[in-house]
């Protein structure tokens, strides 16, 4: 029963390895156009950033004003300062947080309803932000004055929750509150990283840990997370890369002002994603253009944590990769 | 858990058989105890506040349990309590604010949402007034959804058959390392990117195609790794079957592999269009936002629910307010329909059935 396209007549497999050649020149094709894209992103906002870069009558790297439509004054020191505070802030609170979550998920919860759970933990991520910012504005800062108000009495001798003026006892949109925002929506991400590398450390190691008589968290101490160290890292590397980048809620929730300020519970604070948001709309030609080397500024930022994250990542060894994060 | 109480046993830190355990009686009376404890203290004591009393109360029960625990089973077990309940209480403490956020949102969005809320525009609609909806919006998000969709799925799936298929050795492992990087671009500098590209370099202006290519570039990672990692669970057997009858491997990816991944592509697609429809950063800088109908997404700026949403959140009227929690409730059940039909579709996968 041999026929001749099995044998491999010429033509049949010419064409055939024609249609391969064609179709994986194609798929090559789109590859090499998404690696174009991230190098147009970083093109593009350079171009645009440089004529705002280049009328800026202050200095751009330390300046705490903006101001580019008027007296062309403008620069990312306040903002960058509030970027990088409340995101390493949001981590402070969520890792933890997410830590337990995973821990929760993979170790604790019965495993019929690991699955669901998790799949609670993802619906948070898939909240709008805007929601989340709307939330907060007409809930979630009015509920916190008390806590606010606990920290800035009780806990008014550390420097981050100092309140000279007295004002953290009343309704405020500040670097505190962003941080809270923040880190209710990175814990779902930290969480859905660090679940799938606890859950890769290899049964022996813990059966082991076990069968010596250890207790369930020494178990973990011992045997879960050593080997788990590298993949948590970049778990938590790429939630400070979602929080440094997170705009609208923080727009909505942070006080939009010029300052550098340790005092997180007083009214104040700005970020880089929530500056451009906030001012867009109102700027003119050469305002865009200063937002645009902000952003430029981000960019290169969440890049650098990125890249980190998952050279880690990569590097901790053979943790699959989770689609949905 | 063993339930065998020993009271009689002096010897405590050791783990023999014979160490004595904390009963779950004991363990669940120590807890109420401590919640009895709170609740006379705030009774008693200025201590007030519901927020507070959640907390105290958690503390001490915490306390409680792992303190009885100490006395009794030693320090090992006392600290292996200790993170049971707090690995419990993190949980509990990170499934609060998505309780709270749904529950607000619809107790506030249902004030205002109505048939009329979503098949009216805000066009004509002064600050004062009540009138007003979504419509405008709801055309605006499912074109622009729509066509970043279009963009971005047959790209992505052709970059995932090249990484599955095709790609060996360094630019494969490159590309697939800047895929995964690109998934943490920030929505807000895709966003600037298209407006810096195509709103100002290509003189197109606002509209729902620059939005929608700003979308796709969110989504684009997020489909290539699903569409990877569902192809590659596709059996080899199949593959070979194909092959063994003289099929060309382009048509065997095409007509064979593809078909059997779809359903796990298709969540794949369903929750990466779950995640932009409620993105709004990139939306301000290449939409831009309008009050009237605009059914054109190629010219001219268009609004989108998330963005009305923030529009009227910035306002100082309480008709703007309810307005923005009713957008915001229309927002919430077109995400969680997504989300429902993915995990639907997970079920009937038989492909990736964990």
């Amino acid at each position: 029963m041999t026929t001749s396209s099995a044998l491999g007549t010429t033509g049949v497999g010419g064409a055939r390895r024609r249609g391969d050649a064609i179709f994986r020149g194609i798929t090559l094709g789109a590859g090499l156009f998404v690696l174009a894209i991230l190098a147009a992103i970083a093109i593009f906002l350079l171009i645009r950033a440089i004529p705002a870069l280049s009328q800026d009558k202050g200095n751009f790297f330390t300046a705490k004003i903006w101001d580019p439509d008027g007296s062309k004054v403008f620069g990312i020191a306040a903002l960058a300062f509030g970027t990088v505070l409340s995101s390493v802030l949001a981590l402070v609170i969520a890792v933890p947080v997410a830590l337990g979550v995973a821990l929760f998920i993979v170790e604790y919860a019965p495993r019929r309803l690991a699955n669901i759970l998790g799949y609670a933990v993802d619906m948070l991520a898939a909240v709008p932000s805007v929601v989340y910012g709307l939330w907060a504005v007409y809930f979630l800062l009015t509920e916190m004055i008390p806590l606010q108000r606990f920290l800035a009495v009780h806990a008014g001798w550390f420097p981050l929750f100092a309140d000279p003026e007295g004002k953290a006892s009343r309704y405020s949109q500040s670097v505190f509150a962003a941080s809270i925002i923040l880190a209710i929506m990175i814990v779902p991400i930290v969480a859905a990283v660090s679940r799938d590398v606890l859950s890769q450390v290899d049964p022996a190691l813990r059966e082991a840990a076990l069968a010596l008589g250890a207790t369930r968290w020494e178990m973990i101490r011992v045997a879960m997370l050593p080997p788990s160290r590298p993949g948590l890292t970049g778990a938590i590397m790429l939630g400070l890369g979602r929080a440094l980048g997170e705009t609208i809620a923080v727009a909505l929730v942070i006080g939009a002002t010029f300052d550098i300020s340790w005092h997180i519970l007083t009214p104040g604070g700005n970020t880089i994603a929530a500056n451009i948001a906030n001012r867009f709309g109102e700027s003119g030609d050469l305002g865009r253009s200063a937002l645009i080397a902000s952003g430029l500024v981000l960019f290169a930022i969440t890049l650098a944590v990125n890249l980190m994250a998952r050279a880690i990542i990569y590097r901790g060894g053979a943790v699959e990769r989770s689609a949905a994060v | 858990m063993s339930t065998a109480v020993l009271p009689d046993r002096k010897v405590r830190g050791d783990l023999s058989l014979r160490t004595p355990r904390l009963s779950p009686l004991v363990a669940v009376s120590c807890a109420v105890g401590a919640l009895a404890a709170t609740a006379a203290a705030f009774a008693v004591t200025p201590l007030a506040g519901r927020a507070e009393f959640v907390i105290v109360a958690a503390l001490a029960m915490v306390g409680a349990v792992t303190g009885v625990s100490w006395r009794i089973e030693g320090r090992r077990r006392a600290l292996n309590r200790l993170v049971t309940l707090g690995a419990g209480a993190a949980f509990a403490l990170a499934l609060l604010p998505l309780g709270a956020v749904l529950a607000y949102t619809i107790s506030r969005g249902l004030k205002r949402f109505s048939g009329d809320f979503l098949t009216h525009s805000m066009a004509g609609i002064g600050p004062l007034d009540k009138a007003g909806g979504a419509y405008h919006a709801i055309i605006g998000t499912l074109e622009q959804v729509g066509l970043a969709t279009v963009i971005a799925v047959p790209l992505g799936l052709l970059v995932a058959i090249y990484l599955t298929e095709y790609g060996r050795g360094r630019l494969a492992r490159s590309l697939r390392f800047f895929i995964d990087v690109m998934t943490g671009v920030p929505s807000i500098v895709a966003g600037l990117f298209i407006f810096a590209f195509w709103v100002l370099a290509l003189h197109r202006g606002f509209s729902g195609f620059a939005a929608a290519l700003s979308l796709a570039i969110l989504m684009l990672p997020v489909i290539v790794r699903t569409a990877e990692e569902m192809i590659r669970l596709v059996p080899a057997t199949l593959r070979e079957a194909s092959y063994a009858l003289g099929v060309a491997k382009w048509r065997t990816i095409i007509s064979i592999v593809l078909p059997t991944a779809l359903t796990g592509i298709t969540t794949g697609v369903l929750l990466a269009i779950a995640r932009v429809t409620g993105e709004t950063a990139p939306l301000l800088l290449t939409a831009s936002g309008n009050s009237f109908i605009h059914t054109d997404p190629f010219s001219g700026p268009q609004s989108a629910l998330p963005l009305l949403v923030f529009q009227q959140t910035q306002s100082a009227f309480n008709v703007a307010i309810d307005r923005a929690w009713a957008g915001a409730l229309t927002l919430i059940l077109i995400v969680v329909l997504l989300y429902v039909s993915a995990r639907l579709l997970t079920r009937r996968n038989t492909l990736a059935r964990r």
